[in-house]
């Protein structure tokens, strides 16, 4: 089916709200470093791994595991270990990202249906071909980079179903390819599983406002009647050339509500909502909404149009309260 | 094995002109190796592959290796057909910076040295490009010597390894072009603003600590990384190449300060030299932009 509705699940609560709200699948972590949300408190162990299958499963809905941190060989197993316990789970896909551990788990377990993760940074059909044919990748998530007219290329020129980031948290560079966050505080998405950790963060009520830091580097200041968000570092205030603005990118939520019949009707497989380090509140409200626009859109593509309603509500969850297209429209870039 | 010297490819926009004069110099430099080629950004075409091309010729007949880079960012059509022609160049040995251009030169059977963006942190996936015809590896940049020697010693015999050594970080790609959002422009109509700024346009915290640079679509380091005083470790740990990434002005300086720490002289103060502080913390496995004994 088209235009799948994948939701994110950071725990088991969360991931039977997203199934009861219209999730055809969600994806989930282990609990530890294996992949892109290492956060406390957050992830499956395997208890609540094989109870959210069950759930599933029972419902006719999918769950995908997210391993989509890069290995490092002194603690290689651990990742290999994941996708064995995957295989023995009966997960319905695991998302790579790394080369050498796709080949893992296509020698281990020919059987287990592989995702190359948006952690892969694959931007072109050319890559999502290699992983293709070299490991039998049979869905692949875009990097938050490309057009729409350039994704339609993508789809064109691979038999690779294309999985499209459709809400949440927007990541301004290449995932993948983005080591801010370890520049500065020593612990990345690609190894660490984390992007501006909380350990990290520093908040301080000074003269001249609220400041938030990460590893003593300041990333913005407050004025009163400014709402502070996360201090996730690509979207702090810096000084350029004596200006200070959101020199990378502002606090602002992808929602591309608007793009659903563009995304039908060119052939994307699955539309990814971002988020399994939020609350299964947050989850519930965006999968009823998601699932209200897809089966709209599905029923009556020409007739689309986004509802005030769900607008409103998806701009109360976004960060910053705003929320742009992101890539997918030029004037964006 | 003796340690050689690379000068990485141009990560900045420059004129023509100072271009050409830049590797007319390099030409006579110690460096070994040479890496040429727009890996940045393709809205950048001052130079086109027929001018690399004529670069290389002439690095080579000065007894250069030349190695044609890929870019790192793939979007469009036209990317994938100049991928085309770098992959097909039957000349060069071409530096793969996205798996786009690993297949491509798998497909054409021809060796090739494996980026560092191509995100390799294990022996295994190692292994795996080395099976495809990879005769020389980069570790990402953010390694730390103890990840290095971890994959190092589960190594495939006979592949090379090269160290991202001398320069400003290259830390991040995205659509967004950052200069031209700095001036207020759209990307498709950037005015090509970084031929203003030949070592990137730096951006610093709100209380006025180097921070990055923004060099168009990708961010780098504020500061500079370097490895000069670690020549003997690399050495010890296998590394076979270091490679320093080209500054506008006192490269020669830095290229000779290098060669120099190569022969076993002490290592020389290149702080003067360098377009920012001095920074070598992935290194030593913490932050990027630690330096020496770890403080910031």
């Amino acid at each position: 089916m088209p235009l799948d509705l994948v939701c994110p699940a950071g725990n088991l609560v969360s991931l039977k709200t997203a199934i009861d709200h219209g999730a055809d699948a969600v994806y989930i972590g282990f609990r530890d470093n294996t992949n892109a949300r290492a956060f406390p408190g957050l992830n499956f162990d395997e208890a609540q791994a094989a109870e959210g299958l069950r759930y599933a499963h029972a419902r006719g809905r999918r769950v995908l595991l997210a391993l989509n941190t890069y290995p490092q060989t002194d603690t290689w197993r651990r990742w290999t270990d994941a996708v064995d316990r995957a295989a023995a789970l009966g997960i319905d896909a695991v998302i790579l990202a790394d080369a050498g551990l796709m080949r893992y788990a296509v020698r281990h377990h020919p059987q287990l249906r592989l995702h190359l993760s948006v952690q892969g940074s694959a931007t072109s059909y050319e890559a999502i071909n290699f992983y293709h044919e070299h490991f039998g990748i049979q869905r692949a998530v875009l990097p938050r980079v490309l057009s729409l007219a350039q994704v339609e290329n993508v789809v064109k020129n691979t038999p690779v179903e294309i999985e499209l980031f459709g809400f949440g948290g927007l990541c301004v560079m290449v995932e993948g390819r983005c080591l801010l966050s370890s520049y500065c505080t020593g612990e990345s998405p690609n190894t660490a599983g984390v992007c501006s950790p909380a350990r990290a963060v520093q908040w301080k009520e000074t003269a001249a406002g609220l400041e938030s830091r990460l590893n003593g580097v300041l990333l913005d200041r407050y004025g009163k009647h400014e709402k502070a968000g996360y201090p996730t570092l690509c979207k702090g205030r810096f000084e350029v050339a004596g200006e200070t603005y959101y020199a990378l990118e502002e606090p602002t939520s992808l929602n591309t509500l608007d793009l659903l019949p563009a995304m039908l009707k060119m052939g994307i497989a699955a539309i990814k909502i971002e988020g399994r380090q939020r609350s299964p509140a947050y989850v519930a409200q965006v999968t009823r909404v998601w699932r209200a626009a897809i089966d709209a859109v599905k029923r009556d593509a020409a007739g689309f149009a986004p509802t005030a309603a769900w607008m409103a509500e998806l701009n109360k969850l976004s960060e910053g309260q705003s929320h742009t297209l992101g890539a997918y429209h030029r004037p964006w870039k | 094995m003796e340690m050689k010297l690379s000068l990485g490819p141009l990560l900045y926009y420059w004129p023509r002109d100072d271009v050409f004069a830049f590797y007319a110099a390099a030409a006579t430099w110690p460096v070994a190796r040479v890496y040429l080629g727009e890996t940045v950004c393709s809205r950048r075409h001052l130079l086109r592959l027929p001018d690399w091309l004529e670069l290389a010729e002439g690095l080579a007949a000065a007894g250069k290796e030349v190695v044609l880079s890929s870019q790192v960012l793939i979007e469009s059509e036209s990317d994938l057909k100049t991928l085309r022609k770098l992959a097909g160049n039957g000349r060069f040995l071409v530096e793969a910076n996205e798996w786009g251009a690993v297949r491509l030169l798998a497909r054409a059977g021809v060796p090739f040295v494996a980026g560092s963006t191509l995100n390799v942190y294990n022996a295994q996936t190692l292994d795996v490009l080395a099976g495809l015809g990879a005769v020389r590896w980069l570790p990402p940049v953010e390694v730390s010597r103890t990840m290095l020697a971890a994959v190092l010693e589960q190594a495939p015999a006979g592949i090379e390894t090269e160290v991202f050594a001398y320069g400003k970080l290259p830390l991040a790609y995205s659509a967004r072009c950052f200069t031209a959002r700095h001036y207020n422009l759209a990307k498709d109509d950037c005015q090509f603003r970084c031929l203003d700024h030949a070592d990137g346009l730096p951006l610093a915290s709100r209380e006025g600590r180097p921070f990055l640079t923004l060099n168009g679509i990708q961010t780098q380091s504020a500061g500079v990384y370097t490895l000069i005083a670690l020549v003997p470790e690399l050495a010890t740990l296998g590394v076979s190449c270091l490679r320093l990434s080209p500054q506008s002005r006192h490269m020669e300086r830095v290229v000779g300060a290098f060669h120099d720490a190569l022969a076993g002289a002490p290592p020389a103060d290149l702080a003067r030299v360098m377009p920012g502080p001095p920074v070598d913390g992935y290194w030593r496995g913490g932050a990027g932009l630690d330096h020496g004994d770890g403080a910031c």
